[in-house]
């Protein structure tokens, strides 16, 4: 049971994530919602490479000891890198929304159906 | 929109620490946790710092954007030039043809657990120096931008 | 000629060369606006090169592998790896090659024409960097053999593409339009990357064909499929989660709404390597086929009803574009259904399957195209709006020209290449359902009578007076158009031609999982 609490904070995190998303009319917080969701897959990335009693894939003064798989780690820092990129493309949206419209509620977005 | 001038000064005092302690996890990134992103985005921080201290007006006018931005592109294409470096020597792109050289970064390693010697694994440290030179101006730049449309109150 | 070693290394120059260049381009900007467009042109110039050698090259060859770090290119599995490939390989099989070629020829012609029309415009060093940043997303996606490295490659297609439909801010409106497309094609990036994972904790892989010679179909698979199903139909614009694609289609600068159908085929061909090499006949292929059908169907029939009343030239061609993805899920679809079955497959499902990967070469050349015509009518009038239109013929004759050209083809009228590939569709689905078969028909009308109308409304009738001075757009514009044009004429004039050498190939590498686990796995030891 331990063992899977990672997994069920991933589901719990991905509702979250979700339900932040399709309910919030806020445009930040529809962003928050997508980090949210992000850092969910990325907790369910580094569970997966998680060994009981591993330590980090380091080999500087390593202790003689099972060490945790390294290729998890590396696709969620590269997860990660991307999510930076893409909150803060995200927020100069929200940016150039708020200069031209005023307001970051998505109410506002529908000048397009015009 | 300054802040107070307790906070300047810390910011002053804290932001060379922020950039060397970065430059450390940067440079180390092949034998500690950590490496080029991390490191740049530790580095990143201290420009975080000192934007909030200060007013982007006041940081817009010490630095230039396109310092930033030259940085960045000079990362990636080091980084990328790293990656040549092995269809010079005929292998492969990324192929690591410094490691067990003896040249640049080029000492072998004992395999298992070692104490760690900074002359090692060829290309990886040029890489995360590459990196971490990117995201410092990749990071710093976009913190400028999104700083820059808060300048002027409710603008 | 050619040295070898470009030869040796094209799969990894080609995601290089754009890479670099559009690091460069915003610099060389700064010193004169000549010289940017002399290293954007020519890097895009020897990037389509390069990449149209990898083709013929795989074409004539067989499966390219490239092993990124190893001690030589083709060595996927290391003696000391224990018969596991291991490092990112980028694996250019026949299908790869096809998605190059239509990536190649699109993008050249893309630049092109955007060095003239995009001229006057300001923020053209980033807009450079992000056009070559697409290009190198699309050439990484449709080669990389590595799952994790599709989604990054995905991901960098998606923020540059973002990024560029935001780009002429236009009060706004095309900041919403960029953030409808990018906040799903996040979320369906994370879908893609829990698959990924899904994939990594139970059979500890990420090289495709370990994956796929791992396969055992469990009920984590079967989720993971849904998921990559999901979104990747989603970014290729299938009804029903398609409305991104209208208001991303028409805010984007038309140069960049043609290569976003590139972009879009290129999420297609993921879409299909899941589900032929990752999964193949281990899936239950008759279920997912039929989805798929499903889904070409809802996505030709509801993309042509909405195109038909719209008022902005490009709303309406973006609808036709999903109209048009629409037959090439139904096709592939179609081979999908009866794989595993090789008397029907051998019947009619090949044929089903080249129709629909015919039609995805296609409908990038002349959906290309035809976006290329529209921004051309806006480069002189400023506007996309029908009702403001007429009489452009009498002025714009050359873009009157390439207009008819691409209309006639996704219209499927001899002799143009939409006529080639639909002819295949039809014939090979009446086989299988003449139904379905029927209403592909009649799509292809709807789509002809929708675009008599819009030819009509643009081109003919007197001279309007506030139009009585237009001319014809520059040279580079038109040659951009000519190149497209030159493909759809000559794809429509020689079908058979290109079939033999190019589709078929293609098709047969898709439907044959054995050979493209061989070829990375049977390869190195």
């Amino acid at each position: 049971m331990l063992y899977n609490l990672p997994f069920v904070a991933v589901v719990v995190l991905t509702i979250i994530g979700l339900a932040t998303i399709v309910l919030k009319r806020n445009l930040i917080k529809i962003f928050l919602g997508i980090t949210i969701l992000e850092s969910a897959v990325n907790l369910f990335l580094v569970s997966l490479g998680y060994r009981e009693g591993g330590i980090a894939p380091i080999y500087t003064n390593a202790p003689d000891r099972l060490m945790v798989l390294p290729t998890p780690q590396a696709l969620t820092l590269t997860s990660i890198v991307i999510g930076v990129a893409t909150t803060a493309l995200l927020l100069s949206f929200a940016i150039v929304i708020w200069k031209k419209y005023g307001s970051i509620e998505i109410g506002f977005l529908r000048r397009l159906k015009e | 929109m300054r802040m107070s001038k307790i906070v300047r000064t810390g910011a002053c005092i804290l932001y060379p620490l922020i950039i060397v302690f970065g430059l450390y996890v940067v440079v180390h990134g092949h034998l500690t946790p950590g490496g080029g992103f991390q490191g740049g985005a530790v580095i990143a921080t201290a420009a975080a710092l000192v934007l909030v201290a200060f007013s982007h007006a006041d940081i817009a006018g010490m630095v230039r954007k396109i310092v930033f931005s030259a940085q960045e592109s000079l990362g990636l294409l080091l980084f990328i030039g790293a990656g040549i470096l092995g269809l010079l020597a005929g292998a492969p792109f990324f192929a690591n043809i410094l490691a067990n050289s003896g040249l640049l970064f080029g000492l072998a390693v004992p395999p298992g657990s070692n104490p760690g010697d900074l002359n090692t694994a060829g290309v990886i440290p040029i890489m995360n120096i590459a990196v971490g030179v990117e995201v410092w101006g990749g990071l710093a730049i976009i913190l400028m931008y999104l700083f820059s449309a808060t300048g002027g109150e409710g603008a | 000629m050619i040295p070898p070693f470009v030869i040796e290394n094209s799969p990894a120059l080609m995601v290089i060369v754009p890479f670099v260049a559009a690091f460069i381009a915003p610099f060389s900007g700064r010193v004169a606006p000549a010289l940017r467009a002399l290293v954007v042109g020519g890097a895009m110039a020897i990037t389509s090169a390069i990449t149209l050698l990898l083709a013929s090259d795989v074409y004539a060859h067989g499966t390219r592998l490239y092993v990124f770090g190893a001690q030589a290119a083709t060595l996927a599995v290391p003696p000391d790896s224990g018969g596991i490939p291991v490092r990112i390989m980028f694996t250019v099989d026949p299908m790869s090659a096809l998605m190059l070629v239509i990536t190649a020829i699109s993008a050249f012609a893309v630049v092109l024409y955007s060095l003239t029309s995009e001229r006057h415009h300001s923020g053209l060093g980033s807009y450079y960097t992000l056009f070559l940043l697409m290009v190198t997303g699309i050439l990484g996606m449709v080669s990389t053999g590595d799952i994790f490295n599709f989604f990054v490659f995905l991901e960098i297609l998606s923020i540059a593409s973002a990024g560029l439909i935001a780009f002429r801010i236009d009060g706004g409106v095309a900041v919403e339009a960029a953030i409808k497309y990018f906040v799903l094609s996040t979320i369906g990036a994370l879908a893609i990357l829990f698959a990924i994972g899904i994939y990594y904790g139970e059979y500890n892989a990420l090289n495709m064909a370990l994956i796929a010679q791992r396969m055992q179909f469990t009920l984590l698979d079967q989720l993971a499929l849904v998921l990559i199903i999901a979104a990747l139909a989603m970014k290729c614009g299938a009804v029903p989660m398609h409305f991104w694609t209208p208001d991303a289609y028409s805010m984007a600068p038309s140069s960049i709404t043609a290569l976003l159908v590139v972009a879009s085929q290129a999420s297609l061909y993921g879409l299909f390597r899941t589900v032929f090499s990752l999964y193949n006949i281990a899936l239950n292929a008759a279920c997912v086929g039929w989805l798929i059908i499903i889904l070409g169907v809802l996505s030709m029939v509801v993309g042509v009803t909405m195109a038909i009343p719209q008022k902005n030239v490009k709303r309406l061609m973006a609808y036709h574009a999903i109209s048009q993805t629409g037959y090439m899920l139904l096709g592939v679809g179609v081979g999908l259904a009866v794989l595993g079955n090789q008397p029907l497959l051998d019947a009619f499902g090949y044929m089903a399957m080249e129709g629909g990967i015919f039609h995805i070469i296609n409908h990038a050349m002349y959906k290309g195209l035809l976006f290329l015509t529209a921004g051309a009518i806006f480069f002189r009038i400023g506007t996309y709006d029908l009702n403001k239109m007429g009489g452009l013929g009498h002025s714009m004759k050359w873009t009157m020209i390439f207009f008819i050209i691409g209309a006639l083809a996704i219209a499927g009228i001899p002799p143009f290449n939409g006529f080639a590939s639909k002819l295949m569709i039809y014939e090979s689905v009446f086989a299988f359902n003449p139904v379905l078969s029927v209403i592909a028909m009649v799509v292809s009308i709807l789509t002809l009578a929708s675009f008599v109308k819009v030819f009509h409304s643009i081109f003919m009738g007197p001279v309007l007076p506030e139009y009585k001075d237009v001319r014809e757009v520059p040279r580079p514009m038109l040659a951009g158009m000519g190149i497209l044009a030159l493909v759809v004429i000559l794809f429509g004039i020689f079908p058979s031609l290109v079939v033999e050498t190019l589709v078929a190939p293609a098709a047969h590498a898709l439907a044959d999982q054995g050979m493209y686990i061989a070829a990375v796995i049977g390869g190195g030891v």
